[in-house]
């Protein structure tokens, strides 16, 4: 069912502002994540890092998109974003936004088109 | 601590995959999640992005003393297209008038697929003018239920004011064929819309 509710739990949000310090929605790095921008870890867990943190460097080793992350985590985007904006910026994963079908002052992107037909008619 | 798959420091496993990704809209009960299972290479999963009250300003939000979440759903899966590039496919929430919540919820996607029912035509009629209004390119598919009347398709372009340059296509939405020719009409039309010159707005 995709209609908006309340949690059941109301405790989510404390749990929420434990695990971003506080911080509502993300900022620099990782204010323009997307649910399909994929996320890839740079390096391999190390010691000291936030539970939640070092989960999503280990799920990260293959490319992973932000709302699969968010799926096995149990985590919604916007508090996701917020550990993720942590993991950018101290390099710990990398970011690839979905690729556009068109690029502003260029038009579309036809190769990529083909790339996707081509993908689509192999199923 | 398991190390494994990091063997390769500075360079990361994946190589250049990327991806792209497709709206399936359309109103509540259309298929769009029916549709995504039926083409997915994975089971549909959900992911969520909770709204505190401030965002939302519903009035049954305001006044509460505690902070108040709602919580919007996206259902979504994905198919492998090649060995670099990944399609993911998010069936957006049933209430369009939560759309707006989710920031750039349409944003860098390569289109839509707005699915209609012809049992219950204005179900539709809101994704269709949200995806006009935000821009979004799209194809209609009509979703044939077991009890659908055989409409024209011309007949129901007609209901839903849809100009001819944009695809109307029947399918069943259970099907994996008949799910994966719509995404097809679907880049064809994009691919197609590129052969024009871009409207003047």
């Amino acid at each position: 069912m995709s209609a908006p509710r309340r949690p059941a739990d109301p405790s989510g949000l404390e749990r929420y502002y434990v695990l971003t310090g506080g911080r509502s929605g993300p900022g620099g790095a990782a204010a323009g994540l997307d649910v399909a921008t994929l996320v890839v870890s740079r390096s391999g867990p190390v010691p000291g890092l936030q539970h939640e943190h070092e989960e999503i460097i280990r799920r990260c080793r293959e490319p992973l998109s932000v709302a699969e992350l968010g799926a096995h985590l149990g985590l919604p985007f916007n508090i996701l974003a917020v550990l993720l904006s942590d993991l950018l910026e101290a390099g710990r994963v990398e970011a690839r936004d979905p690729i556009p079908a068109h690029v502003a002052g260029r038009g579309p992107d036809l190769a990529l088109l083909e790339e996707v037909l081509s993908g689509l008619e192999r199923l | 601590m398991d190390l494994k798959g990091f063997d390769r420091p500075g360079r990361h496993a994946g190589g250049d995959i990327r991806s792209v990704k497709v709206m399936i809209a359309g109103g509540f009960g259309t298929g769009k999640t029916t549709m995504v299972r039926s083409v997915s290479d994975i089971r549909p999963l959900t992911t969520e992005e909770t709204l505190t009250q401030a965002s939302v300003g519903v009035d049954d939000l305001i006044g509460v003393a505690e902070k108040s979440q709602t919580t919007v759903s996206l259902d979504f899966g994905k198919i492998g297209l090649n060995d670099s590039l990944v399609l993911y496919l998010f069936g957006t929430p049933g209430q369009e008038r939560f759309w707006f919540l989710w920031n750039g919820l349409f944003k860098g996607a390569l289109g839509a697929v707005v699915l209609v029912d012809t049992r219950r035509l204005a179900s539709s009629f809101r994704a269709i003018e949200e995806m006009e209004r935000q821009k979004v390119p799209f194809v209609i598919a009509l979703n044939v239920f077991p009890d659908s009347k055989d409409y024209p398709e011309e007949e129901i372009r007609d209901a839903l004011d849809i100009p001819a340059h944009i695809p109307v296509v029947s399918f069943d939405a259970r099907d994996r064929a008949a799910s994966r020719d719509v995404l097809l009409a679907l880049i064809r039309h994009l691919k197609e819309r590129s052969a024009v010159p871009v409207e003047s707005r």
